[in-house]
């Protein structure tokens, strides 16, 4: 069993990785914030911590993964579907 | 000092494996050499599926590092195997190799004439070889001889947050004992590259990390397409991964924290103790086989999906973070760092077992690959076959 339920890796990530796999419905504790995730998030799997909107830098290990290419809102499965790279 | 029982060569530098290698210069030998190395117990074949239709740089790339895996301080000594004909000379690979000071012999089917007469006369100096390295004996060496690389396959989220810090963890007490630590990875650097540059200890060493990694943006763009399309892989992104920076800012932790020395070409031996850096690409075992061509005698190889390979030369020694994929296939992984999550150890206490697994790999400790007979090898290329 996990020791905590998600994990922000660094103090200002928009995102939290889930330690569990964590279901729609449940209110998650991270450092200082708390979440409804609004939908299924598989083990490891990223949510967003606060409301992200399209366009705007996705952050985790305190440094830029990529943009979000929709409104992602607090609590929603963070993946490839609303993120993409701007490296490579 | 920090002493490990090792092999002492010729040339000064320690061995943690005392390895016949059987060396085929390009693909037409390798099947011969397999043949050898079959009948020859105690002997290993190299994989090697390049050699020939190479042209410049590609040619040389391919020559120099078949000469880096032969002066591996792990290979006791060397059979080289050729056909003849090939761009990899073979008898000028069996010299370049012989400079270092280990047994070093050569067969060429062409010459020989053919499979059977070069079977028997490589089986026969093989033996000899086999004969002469089971004389030699582990003496006491310096820790600071280690040269350890680093690499990551199969990532998935934990190998950012659990396995790849616990190894960097580990890595900077290779380094506190004097030792080197061979990072490659290009691609896996792409968007963690300015973290890595911050700590060049000359500013052209981080323009030439830099660089390194424009180059290899560069090269899908010249494809007409972007790295994307293959890295993060679909296992990547199954396992939660969602782009490449993420996966290199993940991937970056396992150098751990110590000055970045310098940037080397694919294959090339560091001139410098500590951490330094290898151009290679992102695929493990191309970059693996590089930097065992650089010298590294052990690898440390992190996975968050779980993966069997190994090396012909180097042990390697595979740590995951993801406790489930532990679980599934503790046949092929070592250390268990998904304990971070589970049982909420530190990655103090995580890097401090590695570090000690390293050591006991040093003296003769099996690895699971080892064990179970992995022994994959294959060669980046810079240029078109011809």
């Amino acid at each position: 069993m996990a020791t905590k339920e998600a994990l922000r890796i660094a103090d200002g990530d928009s995102v939290a990785v889930a330690l569990t796999s964590l279901g729609e419905g449940e209110v998650v504790t991270v450092d200082s914030h708390t979440v409804l995730v609004c939908e299924r998030i598989p083990v490891y799997h990223k949510f967003a911590l606060k409301d992200i909107r399209a366009g705007e830098k996705v952050f985790k290990y305190g440094e830029i993964i990529g943009e979000a290419v929709t409104d992602i809102a607090r609590g929603s499965h963070v993946h490839v579907h609303n993120v993409r790279s701007l490296r490579g | 000092m920090r002493t490990i029982k090792a092999y002492k060569r010729a040339d000064g530098s320690v061995g943690i494996r005392n390895k016949v290698l059987v060396l085929p210069s390009v693909v037409c030998a390798a099947e011969t050499a397999r043949m050898i190395a079959g009948q020859v117990q105690g002997t290993v074949a190299l994989q090697n599926h390049l050699g020939c239709g190479q042209i410049g740089e590609d040619a040389k790339m391919t020559v120099d590092t078949l000469v880096g895996l032969g002066r591996n301080p792990n290979v006791f000594g060397v059979l080289v195997v050729g056909l003849g004909c090939e761009t990899a000379r073979p008898h000028a690979v069996a010299e370049a190799i012989a400079a270092s000071g280990k047994p070093v012999e050569c067969v060429v089917i062409q010459e020989l004439g053919g499979t059977l007469n070069t079977i028997r006369e490589g089986v026969r100096l093989a033996m000899d070889l086999v004969q002469r390295a089971s004389m030699e004996e582990r003496v006491p060496c310096d820790a600071a001889d280690l040269c350890v690389a680093v690499e990551c396959g199969g990532s998935d989220p934990t190998s950012g947050i659990a396995a790849n810090p616990s190894v960097g963890s580990a890595c900077d007490r290779v380094v506190a004992a004097g030792g080197t630590v061979i990072l490659s990875e290009t691609t896996e650097l792409i968007g963690a590259e300015h973290l890595l540059a911050k700590r060049a200890v000359a500013p052209e060493v981080g323009e030439a990390l830099k660089a390194i990694c424009r180059r290899m943006e560069q090269r899908a763009a010249d494809m007409g397409t972007s790295l994307r399309g293959g890295n993060p892989s679909p296992g990547n992104i199954e396992g939660g991964l969602t782009t490449l920076e993420e996966k290199s800012l993940g991937c970056v932790h396992k150098a751990g924290t110590s000055p970045l020395q310098e940037v080397l070409p694919y294959g090339a031996a560091p001139t410098r103790k500590g951490l330094v850096m290898m151009d290679t690409p992102g695929f493990d075992i191309d970059s693996v086989t590089g930097m065992v061509a650089g010298g590294a005698q052990l690898c440390v190889f992190t996975t968050g999906l779980g993966t069997p390979v190994g090396n012909p030369i180097a042990p390697v020694i595979k740590v995951t973070g993801n406790p489930a994929t532990y679980g599934r296939m503790r046949d092929n992984l070592d250390i268990n760092a998904g304990r971070i999550l589970e049982e909420g150890l530190s990655i103090d206490e995580m890097g401090e077992e590695i570090w000690r697994e390293i050591l006991a790999v040093a003296e003769g400790k099996q690895t699971r690959s080892e064990i179970l007979g992995y022994c994959e090898s294959s060669f980046w290329r810079c240029g078109t076959c011809v």
